[in-house]
């Protein structure tokens, strides 16, 4: 590894640490300073998808740590984000919890319920493993739909009432910032920090050689458990934050679609990455407005109704392009592009 | 109720037989390229919209069309196997998921550029024939068309696959790759052959669907999905397993649908493939996968 020119790990401390020199906390106090004073700076629309962003986010590091970091494949990860914030409105609305009270609980069972998806991983993985949670993509969101719509509200849109800290009320998009980004951040830091421990270095192990990590005393059927309960309450926290986001519960949210895109974010920022799984969430995200805004003048170029399926198209087409490409040209993802950027930038003026 | 039973049965074993299609298109992919084939579901949709473009575009007889569609069949899976799956061969898995998942998002936004997000049908009444009732049990012609055309290319395939040189050399590649190389077997050829004539039976089955219900990019595509539980049902490996689990499928759709909900037996599938992943997950007819240290 290429560490900044002049810094020295003289002590296990220094070592450990993640931000190095003072340059680098300049930076980070910089960028997060930044981040406050961005929904005073930015126009309403704007601030939307940066609030997107934040909660894919929060979302893509349970996916980075169960397929990043532990190699399962996971298609149901919108599905368990529908059960964080099914059950969080359902705490409110049903049962009148307060906000506070009712997140915690509904990242708890969406935890819970991954925890049991996660149960066919003691004797499949892989390609076998995908179709079990696949599974949990079809049947979740069925049993949302069609056991209790009276609770659930079916295919139907139900409000939530939005949270309040101190009675400031988080009801504008402005305010929504400032309530996903702390989640946002703390789960980037915790999902850093997860990677450097123990349990982080079981989950590589898993996934680099089964065999290998298994005989070095890896237990292998606890820690993928506990990769599936991580990844599942990052997604029930995205889940909720999503609820808040919205004001509102929509089963369409947490469909098999959404799953690939999410799937889509960690292969474009490449696996095991966490700076990676952030530029792919930001990637897909601005691609996903882009490919929106270009729809409608390419549109104008066709008769109406040709225009108006050409709106509806370009989305998914460019998306599913995009990824291929990823897949064929760049596998290790915009992380390795940004590695080497590192590189160069270090070693400036030399090439090598 | 329980005498609708027979209904059950036999309606479900006909919708089984277009699912089993679907799931033998799968496990002939899987054989040969150790590719699972997510984007199935879009390229079944899309064989049945050229169909359905061939009889009202271009006001084709059915059969003309079903041909026409066909021959895309054959352009559609070289140009996949060419530019999406051959730069990924021998890829971790992931990525092979990936890719055919995303060739499944890009060909649904293909189908909703081209044809719109409306449900298109075909016209009524192109196949000949009307409901025939034995006893207590109708069976729409529809429904006995799809059994019958699907039954034909079953034949057609296993004649295929045991009496040619092409089936033998596939039949070769799909047990070991290096081997069949160094006894001189092109396998990029046999990889071609092969998803073309996966997306054959995917078109197939696309066209029969489609001209039951009808047409499009929102749903067509799901109804591919009942073949997964299929295939893991019956074992990746095995044809016959496809064969005996597409039916299976169907059946248990149609008689949970019937007896029990409707609504259950659109997820019936799914509840029968976690089952089956919990108890057997190397499914009815598939080999079991032995790991030495």
């Amino acid at each position: 590894m290429w560490r900044p020119c002049g810094t020295f790990d003289d002590t296990y401390e220094k070592d450990m640490t993640i931000i190095r020199t003072p340059a680098e906390w300049v930076l980070t106090v910089a960028g997060l300073v930044a981040l406050c004073l961005l929904p005073v700076v930015l126009g309403g629309g704007m601030i939307t998808t940066l609030n997107l962003i934040g909660i894919s986010a929060v979302s893509i590091m349970g996916l980075h740590v169960l397929t990043g970091l532990t190699g399962q494949i996971s298609l149901g990860h919108g599905a368990f984000m529908g059960v964080g914030a099914y059950a969080m409105m359902m705490m409110m609305n049903l049962l009148g919890f307060s906000f506070w009270l009712a997140m915690p609980l509904a990242v708890l069972t969406s935890g819970l319920v991954g925890l049991f998806f996660g149960l066919p991983s003691l004797r499949i993985k892989g390609f076998y493993l995908a179709m079990a949670t696949l599974a949990a993509q079809f049947i979740i969101p069925w049993a949302i739909v069609n056991i209790r719509p009276d609770l659930t509200g079916g295919t139907s849109t139900l409000t939530v009432e939005a949270p309040s800290l101190f009675g400031f009320a988080f009801s504008s998009q402005q305010r929504i910032f400032y309530f996903v980004m702390p989640f946002a951040v703390l789960s980037i830091i915790l999902t850093r920090n997860l990677q450097r421990s123990k349990i982080g270095r079981a989950f590589v192990a898993i996934r680099d050689n089964d065999l290998a990590a298994e005989i070095m005393g890896v237990e292998i059927f606890r820690y993928k458990l506990l990769s599936f309960f991580i990844c599942s309450l990052y997604a029930g926290l995205a889940g909720c934050l999503l609820v808040v986001w919205m004001g509102a519960t929509n089963v369409d949210s947490f469909m098999l679609h959404e799953s690939i895109w999410y799937l889509g974010m960690i292969i474009v920022g490449g696996l095991g990455s966490v700076p990676g799984a952030i530029f792919g969430v930001i990637f897909i995200r601005l691609l996903e407005i882009v490919s929106q805004s270009i729809g409608p003048p390419i549109a104008g170029f066709f008769p109406d109704a040709l225009g108006a399926a050409l709106k509806s198209g370009i989305s998914p087409f460019i998306f599913g392009l995009v990824i291929l490409l990823f897949l064929a040209y760049e596998p290790r993802g915009l992380a390795h592009r940004w590695e080497i950027f590192k590189h160069f930038y270090r070693r400036w003026p030399f090439s090598h | 109720m329980i005498s609708l039973l027979p209904q059950f049965v036999v309606t479900g074993l006909l919708t089984g037989s277009v699912y089993a299609l679907v799931a033998v298109s799968i496990v002939l992919v899987f054989k040969a390229t150790r590719i699972f084939n997510f984007a199935v579901g879009e390229l079944l949709a899309l064989g049945g919209y050229f169909c359905y473009s061939f009889v009202v575009w271009f006001h084709f007889p059915l059969w003309l069309a079903l041909l026409g569609a066909l021959m895309m069949a054959v352009v559609t899976g070289c140009l996949v196997e060419r530019l999406v799956l051959r730069p990924l061969l021998s890829q971790p898995l992931l990525t092979i998921i990936m890719a055919t998942l995303a060739l499944g998002v890009l060909l649904r936004g293909l189908m909703l550029m081209v044809w719109t997000g409306y449900d298109v049908a075909f016209p009524k009444n192109l196949l000949p024939g009307k409901t025939v009732v034995v006893g207590d049990v109708a069976m729409s012609h529809e429904l006995l068309w799809a059994g019958a055309i699907a039954l034909t290319s079953f034949a057609a395939l296993a004649y295929f696959f045991m009496k040619t040189q092409t089936g033998l050399r596939m039949r070769a590649v799909s047990e070991d790759h290096e081997l069949s190389m160094a006894c001189g077997i092109n396998i990029t050829v046999v990889f071609a052959v092969t998803w073309v004539l996966a997306v054959i039976l995917g078109t197939l089955a696309g066209s029969l669907m489609g001209y039951r219900l009808s047409l499009a990019p929102s749903y067509t595509p799901l109804l591919a999905l009942k073949a997964f539980p299929a295939v893991i049902f019956g074992g990746l490996e095995s044809m016959t397993g496809a064969l005996v689990g597409g039916l299976m499928v169907g059946l248990i759709e149609a008689v949970v649908g019937g007896l029990i909900d409707p609504n259950l037996g659109e997820i019936s599938a799914y509840v029968l493939l976690l089952i089956v992943l919990f108890i057997r997950p190397e499914g009815l007819f598939g080999l079991k996968r032995i790991e030495r240290i």
